[in-house]
């Protein structure tokens, strides 16, 4: 099992009522670990989301690794 | 100085600029992004951004440097609020300093879009009649809910 630190913003922190979770899992990518988050808590439907890994904006097929820090990231509106 | 920085607290559009003022420049050019009242036929009375730092500073300092390389400028400046802002303050600053003023309000121009689309900073509006939302976040999912019933 790999021990990965999800941390949420904005909407995801909100509906998760989470800033952060250790979880444990086998899934293998950013994908169906967001698509089981998603079925956990309840996340929206949105046009884009990305994530990130370890603190860069990685792909959502790469394989995920034990102690990963994951970042699931939803449309943006900065300025 | 190309730089681009996350503030929690009020700051002096003024003393930033002094800082990117050089004799070497022709031309200055800022942008103020300020806290507008209405947004999609809502009031808005207040409201809250949110940040994921670690990743919008490397991505906010990468955008300056896009800027630096297309544009030929002394300094580039972004500086980015977080936390609750109440109307008419100011959210973003950008300022550029260069030799001539057409690289100036290009690079500007450019910053700022950029910032928009690709920083991980969110911004959740409060209305007059008691409802919030995350700014293109919630519509979206409003759309695909519809999409769904439909």
């Amino acid at each position: 099992m790999k021990k990965l630190n999800i941390e949420y913003f904005a909407i995801l922190r909100e509906r998760a009522g989470l800033d952060r979770e250790l979880v444990e899992t086998d899934l293998a990518t950013p994908a169906e670990l967001f698509a089981e988050l998603t079925r956990r808590h309840g996340f929206p439907e949105m046009a884009t989301v990305k994530v990130a890994i370890n603190d860069e904006f990685g792909d959502w097929h790469a394989e995920l690794q034990d102690g990963d820090s994951i970042v699931f990231i939803p449309p943006v509106a900065g300025g | 100085m190309i730089g681009f920085r996350i503030a929690a607290a009020e700051f002096q559009p003024e003393a930033e600029r002094d800082s990117i003022a050089a004799p070497t420049c022709g031309g200055y050019v800022s942008f103020e992004g300020w806290v507008r009242n209405r947004n999609e036929g809502q009031e808005v009375l207040y409201l809250e951004y949110q940040a994921y730092e670690a990743l919008a500073l490397k991505e906010g300092n990468r955008i300056m440097t896009e800027a630096a390389e297309r544009f030929p400028v002394q300094h580039a400046l972004c500086i980015h609020r977080v936390g609750k802002l109440e109307v008419g303050d100011l959210a973003v600053w950008v300022g550029v300093s260069a030799g001539h003023r057409d690289e100036a309000f290009r690079a500007c121009r450019y910053i700022i879009d950029e910032i928009k689309h690709r920083v991980p900073i969110w911004k959740k509006e409060y209305y007059s009649g008691g409802d919030s939302g995350w700014v293109n976040c919630e519509a979206c999912a409003q759309h695909a809910n519809d999409g769904q019933h439909n």
